[in-house]
């Protein structure tokens, strides 16, 4: 990274609290194009309320959030994912009822134009845009090796296949950041290896961006090229793996300072 | 990668066999019988059944229009007798008024109901569930006295209603008024289905069970949930204004205590029974609103409510799904359960 150009993602100065609880407090870092970025910390320690503040969830205090250049701040919820911001959710947040492949085509949403009128007369480009989606989301569930489940309820999958319909769904919408919000939980080891090849191969191959939320410190340090450590809302420390594996601040906050 | 409980090359012929079994060939099959059924039975039923009959199918477009809200969006109702009687007045007044085209007066009931649902849907957008049910209660019990209000007196007739006559069928067709209107309204049934069908089955349908299965999802998929709301809140009354129009042509009249709270309630009883987030459901459902009630007077004319109840606990008992629910159960066990039953079995939504 040069430094010269603006990186994709700025989040500057943000701050947020709950009543009189402080979740985000002057929280500043930036993701350059095509990187890898880990953000940790311990529980509570403000992770998930700052992709919430991503994807405008939340409304910040104070700061600004810029992507590509622009600040993101004023757009209402539905209006992210058209930019090309896509997430998943740490406790998942699937559509219950419908099948693996509706589900990933509703992540073409903010790709897609048909509406109530032309829907309902299924005008031939409807018709067209319809196999469209179903071809690219079926190549999609092909690539996350979804291809048995396609028919199947989520509701009726393991978790573990459950987070990969949601990353699927995360990639429908061709974004240019995809947010993860810790994609190794619940999963075993087996499945850590292989997502860890497949956040680089994401990364390669689809020009994704990826900032992700992780407590599993392994897959955190092998997979980033970045890393940002907060701690009760705060950023304590940011860098290159190595350098935050050897941080003191970020030690002191996963095993304490010893004065609990 | 997880083991699947299914092993492919058992299941393969079968498998397929699935697919075709719930692909369109069959749906369209079944559908084309139905149709020349109803196309057939003023051929056989006296004019009084024939009504009968027509009534059913104008119940079924309301609850078509009840269920996209209701069923795929999971805003509730209990008003929607309010866009009924909204589009039933609409006729009636535009027909004894000013003598307009009873074809006519249906397209504006319909766009009066849209832009009236619209708009309520607008403030709805603030209240989910049980207290959306209130918000459109209150829309249900002030309707039948806006109708009676004696400034509006002069339009809607007051207490006394509107009398208006029953069309002729056109083009010199060798039919009577009754099976006129019955080929009618099962064309504008036939139409609404058609396009109900296309519209769940496309991207806005996604939207919209995916804002009912999970909003904040939902958000930030990108889809607008606040426009899908209230746009399916006016569709959905668009449906509805439109059998009230048709039942005005039908019955000959509108009066305020025709749209009584009860008419909401029996919709929603409709939707329930036919089938929750299911198109056909809507259909059965019409049927029930329409047949049930005179199954139980004929069973006791003395207590024929707690005989409909009784219906009503039974259906809900041994349907839980609705019936669309049960007849998809059925559709699988029948026709290919032995095969069928380690995959998908008894997959009763239709969403």
């Amino acid at each position: 990274m040069d430094g010269s150009a603006a990186p994709l993602l700025a989040v500057e100065n943000v701050s947020l609290s709950f009543g009189g609880i402080v979740a985000l407090d002057k929280v500043s870092f930036g993701v350059e194009e095509g990187q890898i970025v880990g953000l940790i910390g311990p529980n509570g320690a403000g992770k998930t309320t700052l992709f919430n503040c991503l994807t405008r969830l939340y409304r910040v205090d104070e700061g600004d959030i810029h992507f590509q250049g622009k600040s993101i701040l004023k757009l209402p919820p539905h209006r992210i994912a058209p930019l090309g911001i896509a997430r998943t959710f740490q406790n998942l947040a699937l559509f219950d009822k419908m099948p693996v492949l509706e589900n990933v085509m509703i992540g073409m949403h903010s790709r897609t134009r048909s509406d109530f009128l032309s829907n309902a007369l299924r005008l031939p480009w409807v018709g067209r845009e319809e196999r469209a989606m179903m071809d690219r989301a079926t190549e999609l569930i092909s690539y996350l090796g979804l291809e048995p489940e396609m028919h199947r309820r989520v509701t009726d999958l393991p978790f573990g296949t459950m987070k990969r319909v949601e990353l699927a769904r995360a990639l429908a919408g061709s974004p240019k950041l995809l947010l993860l919000d810790e994609p190794a939980s619940g999963l075993n080891h087996k499945e850590v290896e292989d997502l860890i090849g497949l956040i680089r191969e994401i990364r390669d191959q689809r020009k994704v961006t990826v900032l992700l939320v992780e407590h599993h410190m392994s897959l955190v340090m092998q997979v980033s090229d970045a890393v940002v450590a907060l701690n009760f809302g705060r950023m304590i420390a940011s860098g290159t793996p190595k350098e935050m594996q050897e941080d003191e601040n970020v030690i002191k906050a996963y095993l304490g300072d010893g004065s609990a | 990668m997880v083991t699947s409980t299914v092993t492919p090359k058992t299941i393969k012929s079968p498998a397929a066999r699935t697919a075709w079994l719930n692909g369109r060939y069959p749906r369209v099959a079944a559908m084309a019988v139905v149709l020349v059924v109803a196309a057939s039975l003023p051929l056989v039923m006296s004019d009084y059944r024939l009504f009968q009959f027509t009534l059913a199918y104008i119940y079924a477009i309301a609850l078509l229009g009840l269920n996209l809200l209701i069923g795929y969006n999971g805003q509730f109702s209990l008003g929607h007798g309010a866009f009924f009687a909204i589009g039933a007045y609409t006729t009636a007044i535009m027909i004894d008024r000013w003598d307009i085209g009873y074809g006519w007066t249906i397209i504006a009931a319909g766009a009066i109901c849209l832009v009236v649902g619209f708009l309520f849907g607008i403030p709805a957008l603030r209240i989910e569930g049980m207290y959306l049910a209130l918000a459109t209660l209150a829309l249900a019990l002030a309707t039948p006295q806006f109708l009676k209000y004696h400034l509006f007196e002069g339009w809607t007739g007051g207490v006394q209603g509107i009398v208006i006559d029953k069309p002729e069928a056109p083009f010199g067709l060798p039919l009577n008024p009754d099976q006129w209107l019955y080929f009618f309204t099962l064309a504008i049934l036939l139409l609404a289905f058609v396009l109900g069908w296309n519209l769940v089955r496309g991207r806005t349908g996604r939207a919209l069970v995916a804002i009912r299965d999970h909003r904040i999802a939902a958000q930030s998929m990108g889809i607008n949930t606040a426009l899908y709301k209230s746009l399916i809140f006016g569709v959905s009354a668009l449906y509805t204004g439109v059998a009230g129009a048709l039942s005005a042509i039908v019955i000959q009249f509108v009066a305020p205590d025709s749209f009584t709270l009860f008419l909401s309630i029996f919709f929603v009883v409709g939707i329930v029974v036919g089938g929750l987030g299911s198109i056909t459901g809507a259909i059965y459902g019409g049927f029930f609103i329409q047949f049930v009630p005179n199954i139980a007077d004929a069973i006791s004319q003395a207590a024929p409510w707690a005989i409909y109840g009784i219906f009503l606990i039974v259906f809900m008992l041994v349907m839980p799904l609705g019936i669309a629910g049960f007849l998809a159960i059925l559709w699988h066990r029948l026709i290919m359960g032995r095969l069928a039953s380690d995959g998908n079995e008894g997959h009763p939504t239709e969403t």
